[in-house]
């Protein structure tokens, strides 16, 4: 159970704000940082506000990098908060291919 | 604090929006939600539509309302970009049987005043030139939309947040219980009871159980629904796209990618409670697409996602006070997100006990009728 009341602080803008952290959607440290002092206290409500891990590579390369930046705003161990869900397909698929029917060639 | 003037089970796009407006009286309120995340529901699981064509002739007004006061202003109001695009939707039709269903559609939204008319191919390859040969006609509703499920979710809990409602993630709802008459306990899974003086349900299809505790069951399945998400592409259309068979629909978000909700046939067969894609969503959705935009074939999904529906047995919501000291807001069905800052509106003014800005009448839980 988690009161959304609890106040982490008034927040302060810092020097690597600029930093970053989401290469395909371009989304950095700072916006990251805000989403919590906004409210968003896992790594699912940061991605549906600010599509960080929702571009091309779906935060395979950023995942663990936006989640020990949440945890730390929170003040928390990375370990404490859930992965963001993986979802299908694996790898970026064109849509033609998934619409190929089974022919008797 | 602990004893709010209103608690809200729910915290997706519809209790959110009541919670902000709520709050914007000057009332207490209190969220409590069941999942560790914010509007983790059908409200982060929805194809975006904000459009009034189609509508069941009691959702219509509601919508047409939305459209024209709430939805352009929303954005500022809520201080977050909501994403809200109001370039219209094209109903699509490849055969004559299609084409009957639009024109069934369109006369019936047209008696309630909706700017909707018949299109041929020629005007529809105007609108959208992607279009496919195939297709023989639309329906065009010019003032429909889109807007981003996700953000306007968020914005209204950010807002409400900002006004002071206190949200509490994490938390089971099991029971309501009455006191002298009026509903004013909520009761956790974990033992914890909350006071209220007023209490809202709108937990989608989990608000059935809760409400069921006090003698009311309103008659709603969960149905599944799952969609897919494109990469990034070039601005290409901005319509609200849909088709006569209700086989696909979607659109282009502001980011550039394509959202879009297929059904292959085999919901009524997924396993309740379990939010995942079958192995032939993606599949059926991708044909119907190309059937309809052979130049999107090339696009690369990059995500598929899946979500429950709290589809009524008429397919319309249920909102009204309930039981004194009861306001329920669910059964949205599938197409509550175009009209959730309406409802938010009205949800606030039946739980604050004033008059409501449009009648909701048709809305009560007392509609179903036993067949003998």
């Amino acid at each position: 159970m988690t009161d959304r009341q609890y106040i982490i602080g008034e927040f302060s803008p810092a020097s690597d704000d600029d930093l970053i952290i989401c290469r395909c959607e371009e989304i950095t440290k700072g916006e990251i940082r805000r989403a919590v002092f906004d409210g968003m206290f896992n790594i699912c409500e940061v991605r549906r506000l600010l599509r960080c891990g929702m571009g091309l590579c779906q935060g395979l390369t950023c995942g663990r990098l936006v989640k020990s930046v949440i945890a730390g705003e929170i003040g928390l161990s990375a370990t404490a908060l859930e992965d963001a869900t993986a979802r299908a397909p694996m790898r970026p698929t064109e849509m033609f291919i998934f619409a190929k029917e089974v022919t008797d060639e | 604090m602990n004893n709010p003037d209103v608690i809200i089970i729910g915290s997706g796009v519809i209790g959110n929006a009541t919670a902000y407006n709520l709050a914007k009286r000057g009332l207490s309120v209190t969220v409590l939600e069941k999942s560790p995340i914010i509007g983790d529901g059908g409200s982060s699981r929805n194809g975006g539509g904000v459009r009034q064509s189609g509508r069941h002739p009691a959702e219509l007004p509601l919508a047409m309302y939305a459209i024209k006061n709430l939805w352009p202003g929303l954005s500022d109001e809520l201080g977050t970009d909501v994403e809200y695009c109001q370039k219209g939707n094209l109903r699509l039709g490849k055969t004559k049987e299609h084409l009957d269903i639009l024109k069934g559609l369109v006369k019936s939204n047209t008696a309630q005043n909706l700017d909707m008319r018949m299109i041929d191919y020629k005007e529809a390859r105007e609108i959208c030139p992607y279009l496919s040969e195939e297709v023989k006609g639309a329906s065009w509703c010019a003032t429909d939309g889109h807007a981003n499920p996700m953000l306007a979710t968020l914005a209204y809990y950010k807002a409400a947040r900002r006004l002071g409602v206190r949200f509490i993630t994490g938390v089971d709802v099991v029971t309501l219980r009455k006191i002298r008459g009026r509903i004013a306990q909520v009761c956790t899974a974990d033992g914890t009871v909350y006071n209220a003086g007023q209490i809202v349900v709108a937990a989608g299809y989990e608000s059935r159980k809760i409400l069921s505790s006090v003698g009311i069951d309103i008659p709603m399945s969960q149905l599944l629904m799952e969609c897919i998400v494109t990469e990034e592409a070039p601005p290409m259309f901005e319509q609200m796209l849909g088709t006569a068979m209700a086989d696909f629909y979607g659109h282009q978000s502001k980011h550039g990618s394509f959202v879009f909700g297929g059904a292959h046939g085999f919901e009524p067969f997924a396993t309740a409670g379990d939010v995942q894609t079958s192995s032939i969503g993606t599949s059926s959705t991708c044909r119907a697409i190309i059937g309809y935009f052979p130049a999107l074939q090339h696009l690369k999904i990059v995500r598929t996602w899946a979500g429950w529906l709290d589809d009524c047995a008429d397919h319309i919501p249920v909102i009204e006070n309930a039981l004194p000291g009861l306001t329920v807001g669910c059964a949205f069905s599938g197409h509550g997100f175009g009209i959730s800052p309406v409802v938010g509106v009205l949800l606030a003014e039946l739980a604050a006990g004033e008059q409501t800005t449009l009648d909701v009448s048709a809305f009560k839980h007392d509609r179903f009728k036993a067949k003998i």
